[in-house]
């Protein structure tokens, strides 16, 4: 098999992948957040100023979900097509949910009145706590793995996305981005605004730990199989080891005020548990629960080698522009959020 | 038999609603850049506040875009899960490219776009506006690749057989530059321009009857009416080199667009008609021979027709075919019209007197959006039964474990979800419309100073 620098271009492709579903995640993750502890921002300019402090940057956050989606079309088309058609309803939710979120952010401000404005913040919220309740709950089912035919297509109940560890994954991520998001506003906010904020970081950071908590014993419990890597494989620690770190870090930091250090460290923690669960269910990418054998994997699910080679370069070439312009529109809406006449 | 029809009217209502929006975003990018450009260069106020206002219209459209275009990138896994494993490493090639390439230019810049103004220079911004236009522009690009490589597939080979067979690259510039890529992405652009172009033209001769804002109307007019004159003349050629490919590629759609039946007689040209495909008539408004004088240049040349087909490897749904085509062409022949008449009143000095025309203008936008949906679904209807022409059926690409009530269900759902955006659109839009570009002589003080940075 050819390699690159020691690694297959199936395993490069891979990490590809990888890095940009986390990087969807640590992005999108704040502006879902963010949204989802909408509500709990009682005042009309608290709530302008939260919209306002991702206005200008949470499309391209969303780009991120695009190029991931059309990462795993391109390079691993099986799996493309089993997962979407699988999780058909869950999925047409999450979608939905992105309609409706990205509409409520460009409708909010359109007009002055009071029900009208809170109509849409309902929707906003709803929408964001939609969308990363139904990520979670197809992360879970990816991780725990589906009932698979022979020629990888889903045969389970329609229904039985709905099972009790995918609905804990589900929980945990929107703990984790509320977490992340209020950690986000505390960056763009200030006076009166921040300290609530600042509260809520708290609050969620709590949530948080809780719903963590609980998760990862029942994983260690009862999904033996998303922890022998791990035990096979001592040097693996060193990715848990970094994680509860930075999840440790986060409280320090908050207490601290660092809320730079506080957001770096929620950004290393979504990283580091995509990277376990990639850890434990590679070269996997979809379990098949009934017979392992029915599993799509980086090799039966990959295109061709060419195509492999192509889809490298177009990441390599693509991914420093991609950042290119996300540093600049960042560093261009850098520091607390000022409204002007153009803002929402 | 019902998922795949259920599934079909489900792509077709998706995309057909969202190809609302983009053209729209690509034409009214070309304007904004122009527009700007013209406020850099003359530094006249009017011009900035007319770029703000088309601004605030183009974030309402491209919201939406965004919203309804990340369903059809899911929707190939959903719902068309043997077409994806067929085409991934080809037609996933493509739309990863278009994430990264474009959207991801679009997007990014998009929030200096809507947000920038107090944050950078005049130039920076006009760089950002620049370069949410180019990446509306190579979206395009890499969705008719796409497409293209859908109706003239080229540069594969297939691997495997039955079940297991799939296209894979061996080529990868011979599948973006496919026989007919070329000739639809320049006809897509120009659709895109026209739609824009007529939004503005729309808008603004509506202001011109009111006597509204007309030191910002007449000027945006002017602009929109050269890019609305020039690209419909250019889209004629375009579409005629379109066709001419479509005869050598795809014989069956060309023939099925005209009517055509017999490979034996030369091919007449409808005005308008209606065709009857079981008795394989046509009735209507003819130029006898006129598609083998447009093809060959010799009116006697027969033309291949419906019948040298298996009747399994044709399109049906002639009739069908026969009118979304003809709509499109009889809709960009008024527009060749519209446009030189009013760019020859504008030369006379006397296009803003003429309120009747005006009042065409204002309902001329729906126009190119009417020809730019005919087009694509004559492509597309005249496309099947092969959802890759010559390789793959349509009735073989669905998602065999999704039910048909799975798809009714979505198919409500975004059926709901549509309406509802579609009416708040018009309802906003309408708003905005209504509200108006800020006035020169309102723009306070808040702007005077800043004004002064802008010397170029």
């Amino acid at each position: 098999m050819e390699t690159l620098l020691g690694l297959d271009y199936n395993t490069w492709w891979f990490l590809v992948f990888g890095g940009v579903i986390s990087g969807y995640a640590i992005l999108d993750g704040f502006d879902l957040g963010a949204g989802a502890l909408h509500l709990f921002l009682k005042k009309e300019e608290s709530r302008r100023i939260a919209l306002n402090a991702i206005g200008p940057i949470w499309d391209g956050n969303e780009v991120w979900l695009v190029i991931g989606g059309g990462a795993l079309f391109a390079g691993f088309p099986v799996a493309y097509a089993a997962i979407f058609s699988a999780f058909y309803i869950p999925f047409m939710v999450f979608i939905v949910g992105l309609i409706w979120r990205g509409v409520a952010i460009e409708f909010r401000s359109k007009e002055p009145g009071k029900k009208w404005r809170m109509a849409w913040d309902f929707i906003y919220s709803f929408a964001s706590i939609t969308i990363a309740v139904s990520l979670g709950l197809m992360l879970g089912n990816v991780a725990l793995g589906i009932p698979l035919n022979e020629e990888h297509e889903f045969i389970g109940d329609w229904l039985s996305f709905l099972n009790p560890f995918s609905i804990m994954v589900a929980i945990t991520s929107l703990a984790l981005f509320m977490m992340h998001g209020a950690i986000f506003l505390a960056m763009k906010t200030e006076n009166r605004l921040f300290a609530k904020i600042t509260v809520l970081a708290k609050n969620f950071t709590i949530f948080f730990l809780v719903a963590f908590g609980f998760s990862s014993l029942y994983t260690l419990l009862y999904i033996p199989h998303l922890s022998d890597q791990l035990r096979s494989h001592p040097a693996y620690f060193i990715l848990p080891l970094i994680m509860f770190l930075a999840i440790a870090n986060i409280p320090r930091q908050l207490n601290k005020r660092k809320y730079r250090f506080a957001f770096i460290s929620s950004s290393v923690t979504i990283a580091s548990l995509l990277a376990m669960v990639a850890l434990e269910v590679f070269p996997v990418l979809l379990m098949a629960s009934n017979n392992s054998a029915n599993s799509i994997t980086i090799t039966n699910a990959a295109s061709s080698l060419k195509t492999m080679k192509t889809l490298l370069l177009i990441a390599g070439i693509g991914t420093p522009l991609v950042g290119a312009y996300t540093l600049f529109v960042f560093w261009t809406f850098k520091g607390k959020v000022q409204i002007d006449e153009m803002s929402y | 038999m019902e998922t795949e029809i259920l599934a079909r009217i489900q792509f077709a209502f998706t995309v057909a609603f969202h190809y609302i929006y983009p053209p729209l975003s690509i034409g009214l990018g070309l304007i904004l850049v122009i527009m700007e450009g013209m406020y850099l260069k003359t530094g006249l106020q009017h011009y900035k506040n007319m770029t703000q206002f088309w601004i605030k219209v183009f974030a309402l459209i491209f919201g939406i875009g965004v919203a309804t275009g990340i369903v059809m990138e899911f929707e190939f896994g959903t719902n068309w899960a043997a077409y994806s494993k067929y085409v991934g490493d080809i037609f996933g090639s493509a739309l990863a490219a278009e994430g990264i390439f474009a959207f991801a230019l679009e997007s990014g810049f998009l929030g200096v776009l809507l947000f920038g103004w107090n944050r950078v220079s005049p130039k920076v911004h006009y760089l950002s506006t620049i370069m949410v236009f180019l990446g509306s522009m190579f979206s395009a690009v890499w969705i008719v690749v796409a497409n293209s490589w859908q109706q003239t597939p080229a540069g594969f080979h297939i691997v495997g057989e039955g079940m297991k067979a799939r296209a894979e690259i061996t080529d990868f510039w011979a599948m973006v530059f496919n026989p007919s890529s070329m000739d639809r992405l320049t006809h897509v652009w120009i659709g895109s321009f026209l739609s824009g172009a007529f939004l503005v033209l729309s808008v603004n001769a509506y202001y011109i009857l009111r006597k509204k804002h007309l030191e910002i109307a007449k000027p945006s007019f002017k602009i929109a009416l050269f890019i609305a004159t020039f690209f419909s003349f250019a889209q004629l050629a375009t579409g005629h080199k379109s066709a001419d490919g479509v005869a050598v590629n795809q014989p069956a759609k060309l023939a099925a667009l005209e009517g055509h039946y017999d490979s034996s007689a030369a091919a007449d040209m409808y005005m308008l008609g209606w065709v009857d495909n079981k008795n394989q008539k046509v009735t209507g408004l003819k130029i006898p021979g006129g598609l083998s004088f447009l093809l060959h240049q010799d009116f006697k040349k027969p033309v291949t027709g419906l019948n040298a087909f298996d009747p399994n490897n044709r399109p049906t749904q002639v009739n069908a075919i026969f009118q979304v085509y003809h709509i499109m062409i009889a809709i960009g022949m008024f527009l060749i019209a519209l446009t030189a008449y009013a760019s020859w009143l504008l030369y006379k000095g006397k296009l803003f007197e003429q309120k009747w025309l005006m009042h065409v203008f204002a309902w001329s936008v729906f126009l190119p959006q009417i020809a730019n949906q005919a087009g694509w679904f004559a492509a597309e209807m005249g496309r099947q039964p092969w959802v890759v022409y010559g390789l793959l059926r349509t009735s073989d690409a669905l998602s065999k474990t999704v039910k048909a009530n799975q798809i009714v269900f979505s198919l409500i759902l975004f059926g709901l979800v549509y309406l509802t955006l579609f009416a708040l659109f018009i309802y906003l839009l309408n708003k905005k419309i209504k509200h108006g570009p800020v006035s020169a002589h309102e723009t306070g003080d808040i702007h005077s100073n800043r004004e002064e940075r802008i010397i170029v």
